[in-house]
C-alpha cells in the first residue's frame, strides 16, 4: 500500500508508460581467473608452494566492473560501447545472473537471455537438431520447437548454399554458426535479451535481417542490450548507450550524443 | 530527497525499492527446491533429447559406429575373462564364471561411468551453462540417461552370455527392472554430487581412477564376494557388503543367475533389497538437495 502512494506525484506521470526490466545498482564484479602455466612449471616448485603456504600464483583477482548503477526501461534498446577490457561483456553476463556481482545488486524482469559469440551447442551435431536442441533448452514445448525449427532454420539463412542444416555444426563458418545461435536465441519472445558481438560476424545481408529482428524484439515490449564495436549498428539500432571505460560508466545518454563523445576522444 | 542512491529523481526511490515495486527479480537467484524440481520437469523434453543427441554424436567419428556399443562391453567382458578366469583361474569357486564375471562388470560399469563423467557434467557443458538459464540439474540427469542407453545394450549382451553359458530363464528375471531403476537413482544422485564437487574441485579427475579401481576390488566384480567373508575380520566384511555397488551386482546376479543363488550371493535377498532401496534414497534426495545449493556457483569464474 505504502509504495502504491508514494509515488504519486509529479513522479507517477513522468514514470507512466515506462516500466523498469533491469535495476542495475551499484555492480561492482570481481572475478578469479586462472592464469595457467606461469612461473615455476616444476612438481619441485609446486611441492614448494604447498609447503610454504603461499597461494597458488597462477590464480589472480580480476575487478572488471566498478560500481555501475542505471535502471533500463520496456522497450529500449541499449548500446553498451568502450574500449577492449572495459567490462561490457562481464557486466552483461551478470545482469544475465551468470556472474555474482561482489557488492551491489542487479535485480531484471524474468529471466534475461544472454547471446554471445561463443554460445556452443553441439558441433559434433547437425544444424536441425541444434535448433532442436537450443529451443527446448530455452523452455519451448516440443509442439512449439516444431512450428518453430522451418522457420529458424529458413531466418539464419544457412541453406541458403545447399543443404547446410543437415551437417554437423564443426562444419560451420564462424559467421553461418553465429548466425543461426543468433536464429535459435531470438526466435522466443525475451522480457530481456543480452547480445554480445553476435551480430559482428554475420554478412551485410543478414545485419540487416537481425537489426530488424532486434527492433521487433524491441516492439513487443522486450529490452534489448547490444554491445559492439561496430558505433555504425549502435547508431541503427539503439536509442540509447552506455559508454563504459575501465568497469567504470563514462557516460549514459541519447546513442547520438555518446557515440560522438565516444568517437572524438579517439 | 532524503536518499543518495535514488534511480529516479522525481520518483524519491531508492533502486532497490524501484525493482521491488515492479516485481524485479535478483537476477540468478536459486528458486526454493520445490520450484527448483517443477522447473526441472518442465525441461524433460530437452533432456531426452540431449542424451539421444550424445548418443547419437558419441561414436560418430569412428569407422564401426554405434556398433561400438555392444562392442565396448563385450571386450570389457573378454579381458576380465582372460585375466581372471584363464590365468589366475577363479572359476573352481563359482559355477557360472563367465556369466558372473560379466554381470559384475556391467552393473559396475554403469556406476562407474557415472562417477566419472559426473565430474565433468558441468565443466564439460560450460558453453551451454553460460549462453542460456534452466535448471543446471537437467546435466547430470542427462549424463545418467545417456549412460542407461549405454547399460541396455549391454543388458542384452548379458543377457545372451547367461543363456548361451547355460542358465534357465526364471521369473527372477523380472527383477532386473526395479533393480536397474533404484541403481540408475543411486547413480543419479552420485553424478550430482560429482558434478557439483568436479565444478570447484578441478583435481578431482586425476584422483578419481584411483578411488574408482579400489571401488572395483571391494565391490566382489572379479570374485566371489564369499572371499571377503573368508578372508576379512568380521566387521569389515559386513561393511564391504553394505556398499552400493555391491548390493547392485548381488541383486542382479541374484537375478539372473540361477546357478549363483544362495551359495555365492552375499546376504538374504531382503536384506540386499533394503539396501538398495536405502542406497537409492540417500543419494537421490540427498545429491539431489546438494547440487541445488550449488545452483549459483555453476559456470562461473
Amino acid at each position: 500500500m505504502a509504495d502504491q502512494t508514494q509515488p504519486a506525484g509529479n513522479a507517477a506521470v513522468v514514470d507512466a508508460g515506462r516500466v523498469p526490466t533491469v535495476v542495475v545498482d551499484d555492480v561492482h564484479v570481481i572475478y578469479k581467473i586462472h592464469k595457467g602455466a606461469t612461473g615455476g612449471t616444476t612438481p619441485v616448485s609446486a611441492l614448494k608452494r604447498i609447503v610454504s603456504r603461499t597461494n597458488a600464483p597462477n590464480i589472480r583477482e580480476v575487478h572488471a566492473v566498478k560500481g555501475v548503477s542505471f535502471t533500463a526501461y520496456e522497450g529500449e534498446a541499449i548500446g553498451l560501447i568502450g574500449s577492449n577490457g572495459s567490462g561490457k561483456s562481464t557486466l552483461l553476463r551478470a545482469i544475465a545472473g551468470l556472474l555474482p556481482p561482489a557488492r551491489g545488486a542487479v535485480y531484471t524482469q524474468g529471466q534475461p537471455s544472454l547471446l554471445g559469440v561463443n554460445a556452443a551447442l553441439l558441433n559434433d551435431l547437425s544444424g536441425e537438431r541444434n535448433v532442436v536442441l537450443g529451443c527446448l533448452a530455452m523452455g519451448m514445448t516440443p509442439e512449439e520447437v516444431k512450428r518453430l525449427a522451418p522457420e529458424i532454420i529458413e531466418f539464419s539463412g544457412i541453406n541458403e548454399r545447399g543443404d547446410f542444416a543437415s551437417l554437423p555444426m564443426r562444419t560451420y563458418s564462424s559467421g553461418m554458426g553465429a548466425r543461426l545461435r543468433f536464429a535459435i536465441s531470438s526466435a522466443k519472445k525475451h522480457d530481456v535479451l543480452l547480445i554480445d558481438e553476435a551480430l559482428a560476424t554475420g554478412d551485410r545481408k543478414f545485419r540487416a535481417r537481425s537489426e530488424q529482428r532486434v527492433r521487433e524484439l524491441r516492439d513487443s515490449a522486450g529490452t534489448v542490450f547490444l554491445v559492439s564495436h561496430s558505433i555504425s549498428s549502435i547508431r541503427d539500432t539503439c536509442e540509447r548507450t552506455i559508454w563504459l571505460e575501465s568497469g567504470v560508466l563514462r557516460m549514459d545518454g541519447p546513442t547520438d550524443e555518446v557515440c560522438d563523445a565516444y568517437e572524438n576522444q579517439k | 530527497m532524503a536518499n543518495t542512491a535514488v534511480a529516479d529523481p522525481e520518483s524519491g526511490l531508492t533502486r532497490a525499492q524501484l525493482a521491488q515495486r515492479y516485481g524485479l527479480r535478483v537476477a540468478g537467484e536459486r528458486p526454493p527446491l520445490a520450484e527448483y524440481a517443477r522447473k526441472l520437469w518442465a525441461y524433460r523434453h530437452f533432456m531426452t533429447a540431449y542424451s539421444r543427441a550424445k548418443v547419437a554424436s558419441s561414436f560418430s567419428n569412428t569407422q564401426l559406429g554405434q556398433l561400438w556399443q555392444v562392442l565396448t562391453p563385450l571386450t570389457n567382458a573378454a579381458v576380465y575373462y582372460l585375466i581372471f578366469g584363464v590365468i589366475i583361474s577363479q572359476n573352481r569357486h563359482v559355477p557360472n564364471f563367465i556369466a558372473y564375471l560379466c554381470t559384475g562388470v556391467f552393473i559396475f560399469t554403469f556406476t562407474q561411468s557415472a562417477a566419472l563423467q559426473g565430474t565433468s557434467a558441468i565443466t564439460g557443458n560450460l558453453g551451454l551453462i553460460r549462453a542460456l538459464q534452466f535448471p543446471r540439474a537437467a546435466l547430470p540427469i542427462t549424463v545418467t540417461l545417456v549412460q542407461l542407453q549405454q547399460l541396455l545394450m549391454s543388458m542384452v549382451v548379458l543377457a545372451g552370455i547367461v543363456l548361451f553359458t547355460g542358465e534357465p530363464i526364471t521369473f527372477r528375471w523380472l527383477l532386473i527392472a526395479p533393480m536397474l531403476v533404484l541403481q540408475s537413482i543411486f547413480n543419479v544422485g552420485l553424478t550430482m554430487i560429482m558434478a557439483r564437487i568436479g565444478s570447484k574441485v578441478t583435481d578431482l579427475k586425476q584422483v578419481m581412477p584411483f578411488v574408482l579401481r579400489t571401488w572395483l576390488y571391494g565391490s566382489g566384480v572379479l570374485y566371489s564376494v564369499k572371499l571377503f567373508e573368508d578372508r576379512l575380520p568380521g566387521w569389515a566384511a559386513t561393511a564391504l557388503e553394505s556398499n552400493p555397488i555391491l548390493v547392485y551386482i548381488e541383486l542382479a546376479r541374484y537375478a539372473l543367475l540361477d546357478s549363483a543363488y544362495p551359495e555365492h550371493i552375499a546376504s538374504s535377498p531382503l536384506r540386499l533389497w533394503t539396501l538398495a532401496v536405502t542406497w537409492a534414497v540417500v543419494f537421490g534426495v540427498g545429491g539431489f538437495v546438494y547440487f541445488w545449493r550449488g545452483e549459483k556457483e555453476y559456470g562461473r569464474g
